[in-house]
């Protein structure tokens, strides 16, 4: 111990983002095997061997070793049902670019449904702003949630800057729509 | 204290004066890091502030976080700069049976660290001194580590102190403020 130097360097696991050893209890335990079998193969030789597994089984009392046992299938069975959830809200959300009429003339788009994409859409305004040097701001929508909205008629932009940008939204995802102020122009009229 | 995921918050420049006083006073508390404060503080970098919910800051260098503070409290070290200068702070182990309440974020109870497999200071199953001689007293900032594992797994602050935890073996130990797997950990900054 004494003899090393400092700084450590520690191997953090790819999946979970704990250190390797820590895995087991993340709830991931099988892909992070696999990726520490892909990325770190001595270290995974060292903790998945055969002793060590069982080492780590016969220091608990039997009741407490299946006690855990469930408890790490639960949490594992929880993971799992969460990422395919997340998988399935990612596929089924849909992100719509509405060009909204504000004035003769005058348009602005507003940018709804990245957050269900893992996207910080306060971010995301910001960067916009930044791509286009326009006004780009994020606002409430009356039904709940967020929007984005940019000066400007930029749907097309918007639209090929969120393709190459943010590779987590899927093409076919994205939706152009026209939304004509109705009601102001009944107003008028 | 981050058992939910935390968003950053605004970061701004330390002023180099508070820099020193935080300098001074990771020493006071830390004084084995002596050895090692150049390479963790250096006195010409620029340390960020990152304000975080609920009146916690932490310290930033260049991206890596260091330390973290709520209020006015003892500062405490982050967990990956635990794992790079283990040495340097004051440990507890606790044993295999409690790793995953730990990880769950539960405050740690006093039977996980007087059971055969945990360590307190003066145990005279610890040879090789890693857990020290002298018993620490309530409110002393530890590092927990963990059986049969390298790296420690959380940080946190006494509530008992170490001499009472081997008598009354009995009751919470030490407040979880930071440990594997918590928003602090999973923070991208």
């Amino acid at each position: 111990m004494a003899t090393e130097s400092y700084p450590k360097t520690v191997i953090y696991c790819g999946v979970c983002t704990l250190p390797p050893e820590y895995c087991e209890f993340g709830g991931t335990t099988k892909k992070c095997e696999e990726w520490l079998e892909k990325n770190q193969s001595e270290l995974h030789k060292k903790l998945y061997s055969q002793e060590a597994l069982e080492q780590n089984l016969s220091s608990l009392s039997i009741e407490a070793q299946k006690r855990a046992e469930k408890d790490s299938q639960k949490k594992a069975a929880k993971a799992a049902a969460a990422e395919a959830r997340d998988a399935e809200t990612r596929a089924s959300s849909k992100v719509l670019i509405k060009r909204i009429e504000r004035n003769k003339r005058k348009y602005v788009t507003a940018v709804q449904g990245l957050e269900a994409f893992g996207l910080d859409i306060k971010k995301v305004a910001k960067d916009f702003g930044k791509k286009f040097a326009t006004g780009s701001s994020v606002t409430k929508v009356p039904g709940g949630g967020d929007e984005i909205t940019v000066q400007g008629d930029l749907s097309d932009d918007i639209l090929e800057y969120i393709e190459d940008n943010y590779k987590d939204v899927p093409e076919d995802n994205i939706e152009l729509v026209e939304d004509k102020k109705k009601k102001k122009a009944e107003q008028v009229g | 204290m981050f058992k939910k995921d935390i968003s950053p918050g605004a970061k701004s420049k330390v002023k180099s004066s508070v820099q020193r006083t935080i300098r001074q006073k990771v020493l006071d508390t830390y004084p084995l890091l002596e050895p090692y404060i150049e390479d963790i503080l250096p006195k010409k970098e620029q340390l960020d502030l990152v304000k975080l919910p609920d009146r916690v800051s932490l310290y930033v260098l260049n991206g890596t976080p260091l330390f973290f503070q709520h209020m006015d409290d003892a500062l405490l070290p982050h967990l990956a700069l635990v794992h790079r200068y283990p040495n340097a702070f004051s440990r507890l182990r606790i044993d295999r049976g409690a790793i995953r309440f730990v990880l769950s974020g539960a405050t740690l109870m006093a039977p996980g660290l007087t059971s055969p497999g945990g360590r307190l200071p003066g145990d005279p199953a610890d040879t090789e001194g890693r857990y020290g001689k002298e018993d620490l007293e309530p409110g002393t900032p530890v590092v927990i580590e963990a059986e049969g594992k390298d790296t420690a797994c959380m940080v946190g602050v006494l509530k008992m102190g170490t001499g009472e935890m081997k008598k009354v073996k009995k009751g919470q130990a030490c407040e979880a403020g930071h440990y594997l797997g918590d928003g602090l950990w999973t923070l991208a900054l």
